[in-house]
């Protein structure tokens, strides 16, 4: 099917960095960005303020929050096609992901293709995928990593590449330690952020060990143009200032059936994604088939991201 | 009657502390000016966000939480007053026993702060109370955490509000409530210090601090910096006041500390020892603070700085000759307490988190704004313990009592009356 090895790609650069940003774009954003007013609450977070957990809510009283984000969302971006949902999980749906570290080349795609899709705020940058460069000899050795290179051609002679995201773990650290349940597993395996309930204790980020988990240290920038308008409560709507984040297997996606924004813009086929529970699926043919390994298994979070060895 | 009676509690604590000398009114100047300081960063950081610190995803707790965690040692360390006190009924402890639990009471204070400001979304700060949000219990220690600090504080408020409003009315407190508080304060200061250590050593992504060692470490050191401030603020208070304090007091608690700073070393030995000689990778962060990584030393310098403070500290305390002069005691209290607060503020947090999950290396150092807010929070802490000191000095020395008419003419404060 594809080549055993893959032709050079360039690398996607960092096309948004704030420091680039010529001025007039700044202020642009600051205007069109919304960042929400200098000082106090929007009227948007103190209604979230005052609402109750989301596992609480009845189904008025859900319809009430989502029409009042799809307003929200309107009026700080101008009318769009928008689609504000809170899809559940569908029944005998376990969600699992493959990554092909044979394959994967580097070339970032992934990573911009997620802040695509999942409205991450472009300035301050929040991404949830980070790519690892690392190099054959020393195989998995995050201490020798680097997240940052920058190439003309990828992959690099000599290196391979280990992008990391949310591992939808089993056994959640993040959401042990969390004092409020504003995150949780969901029956399907994504484990979501009720961005409302949220208090910014940063508690999860010192227990993720994947570094996986997003902090909103300032409001969300993004261009009104950038955002994407179907929208899942719990997933990629624009998350207010001081709250966490992270992948959610792209869930306004994964829970209409579709694939996440990574594994579609993948190049060379690295991404493997589906239901674990289906025999059939692409994901059980991996684990299946080929060497599976999961990143810090010592630790006994029990991922259902799984790295493997295609070739 | 009794309403009467609080009303000139009241309005006889408002005339304590709304009369003084000069030193007195520059001392609160200072701290209403901390305190706006404080209140200005704060309201810049709510503004933008945490943004305004240098915290990162990949240092996400740093000065604000290192602050925290010392001031949780700070207010544990009253139990060692309380023992004596309570448990021994020893004299010349039990008369300024109420002095350290009047610390207990300001540094918990100041760790409720040191929270809040740390936080993204103090608006849902009430999602942790019981029946009205959804608290992680017994999952979450930071919810026990919260517990057992709002637990620490109610305990030790009661206490002392309780003793000294006897004390106004003539009386000697009520033994049916405070003795079972005081006893039960005793495993509750080691339990706040204990769960504090938990919120770190339950997180096993984070190696550097995922050791069982670190709740005796934490209890250790909080039982040489607490008694230290103490040890301070006795000689300033049998200075500026007639409060009684006796030799005997301080060196006790000197003696106390000694044991105290032996069992911190050996523990920091122990860990040392246990890192270094097993040399896996989990050395990174201990290699970090101590020697630098990849040629980042930012805190290369604070880390030796403590372990010379605590060493010298130690010697000082240990020889009888100096912990018995006035001078070399009061230098070994300064080094203990600068070596604990850079051990705790510093070189605990930011390390466990340097180099991150994924091997990253994001030097930190804090910004003007979290100086800013963090004065403001020890300009609030200050200010209650200036504020309990002003009316519990003359209520435990006799001066301020019912019936007195104008307590304050009695006594003026401000300046030793021999």
């Amino acid at each position: 099917m594809s080549p055993r090895r893959p032709p050079p790609l360039p690398v996607v650069q960092d096309a948004e960095s704030a420091e680039a940003a010529p001025l007039s774009r700044r202020s642009f954003l600051q205007v069109a960005g919304g960042a929400v007013a200098a000082a106090g609450l929007s009227a948007c977070e103190i209604e979230g303020t005052l609402r109750r957990h989301f596992k609480e809510l009845g189904k008025p009283e859900l319809a009430k929050i989502l029409e009042s984000a799809r307003r929200e969302h309107e009026k700080r971006f101008g009318a769009k096609d928008w689609k504000v949902g809170a899809e559940a999980a569908r029944p005998g749906v376990e969600l699992g992901y493959g990554l092909d570290l044979s394959r994967c080349i580097g070339c970032r795609r992934c990573v911009y293709a997620c802040v695509k899709e999942n409205n991450q705020s472009r300035d301050p940058q929040v991404q949830w995928i980070k790519v690892l460069e690392m190099d054959k000899a020393r195989g998995v050795d995050i201490m020798e990593a680097d997240p940052y290179y920058e190439a003309d051609e990828v992959p690099r002679p000599g290196k391979f590449y280990m992008p990391v995201q949310c591992h939808q773990c089993r056994n959640p650290p993040c959401v042990k330690v969390c004092p409020v349940q504003a995150t949780w597993t969901e029956p399907d395996g994504i484990t979501v952020v009720d961005y409302d309930w949220c208090l910014g204790c940063r508690c999860c980020m010192s227990a993720c060990p994947y570094g996986a988990r997003r902090f909103n240290w300032a409001a969300p920038g993004i261009k009104a143009e950038e955002v994407n308008p179907d929208i899942h409560l719990l997933g990629n709507r624009v998350r207010p200032k001081g709250v966490v984040e992270k992948c959610t297997f792209c869930i306004q996606r994964a829970r209409a059936g579709r694939y996440t924004a990574c594994v579609e813009v993948c190049p060379v086929g690295a991404r493997k994604f589906g239901n674990l529970l289906d025999p059939e699926s692409e994901i059980r043919y991996v684990m299946e088939n080929k060497r599976v390994f999961v990143f810090k298994e010592e630790l006994a979070t029990h991922p259902r991201f799984y790295y493997f060895y295609a070739t | 009657m009794r309403i009467n009676r609080i009303a000139l509690f009241l309005k006889g604590c408002a005339r304590l502390v709304t009369s003084g000398g000069r030193w007195y009114w520059a001392w609160m100047a200072l701290l209403g000016l901390m305190i706006l300081v404080g209140a200005a960063g704060y309201a810049r950081q709510f503004g933008r966000g945490l943004i305004a610190t240098n915290m990162r995803d990949q240092v996400s707790w740093a000065f604000y939480i290192g602050n925290f965690t010392f001031l949780v040692g700070v207010a544990a360390a009253a139990v060692l007053l309380v023992v004596p006190a309570y448990v021994y009924a020893w004299k010349p402890i039990k008369e300024v026993v109420v002095l350290g639990e009047m610390l207990a009471v300001s540094a918990l204070v100041m760790c409720l702060l040191f929270v809040l400001v740390d936080t993204g979304s103090p608006q849902n700060m009430w999602h942790m109370l019981p029946f009205v949000g959804t608290p992680n219990f017994p999952r979450s220690m930071l919810v026990w955490d919260a517990l057992v600090l709002n637990g620490y504080l109610l305990i030790n408020g009661t206490v002392v509000i309780h003793i000294l409003y006897r004390l106004f009315n003539g009386k000697e407190y009520d033994k049916r409530i405070v003795v079972p508080l005081v006893l039960l304060s005793i495993p509750w200061a080691v339990g706040i210090h204990t769960v504090t250590a938990y919120l770190y050593a339950g997180t096993p992504a984070r190696p550097f601090w995922n050791a069982s060692i670190l709740a005796p470490r934490f209890l250790a050191s909080a039982f040489c910096s607490g008694p230290a401030i103490l040890l301070v603020l006795f000689q300033v208070l049998r200075k500026t006041t007639k409060f009684p304090i006796s030799d005997e007091a301080i060196s006790k608690i000197a003696e106390i500390m000694s044991y105290a700073m032996f069992v911190n070393l050996f523990l920091l030995a122990a860990e040392v020892f246990k890192e270094f000689y097993s040399a896996t990778e989990h050395i990174v962060f201990t290699r970090y603070l101590f020697f630098g990584l990849h040629g980042h030393r930012a805190l290369v310098p604070y880390a030796w700085a403590a372990v010379i403070c605590s060493v010298v500290a130690f010697l000082l305390f240990v020889i009888p000759r100096t912990r018995k002069n006035v001078y070399t005691l009061n230098l070994g209290c300064l080094l203990i307490f600068s070596g604990v607060y850079i051990e705790k503020g510093i070189g605990l947090v930011i390390p466990g988190m340097t180099p991150d999950t994924l091997g990253e290396i994001y030097e930190y150092t804090p910004t003007v704004n979290e100086w800013m807010v963090a004065a403001g929070v020890f300009g609030i802490g200050f200010l209650v313990y200036t504020v309990l000191v002003k009316i519990a000095v003359p209520i435990l020395d006799g001066r301020f009592q019912v019936g007195m008419d104008k307590p304050l003419e009695v006594a003026p404060e401000g300046r030793p009356a021999h």
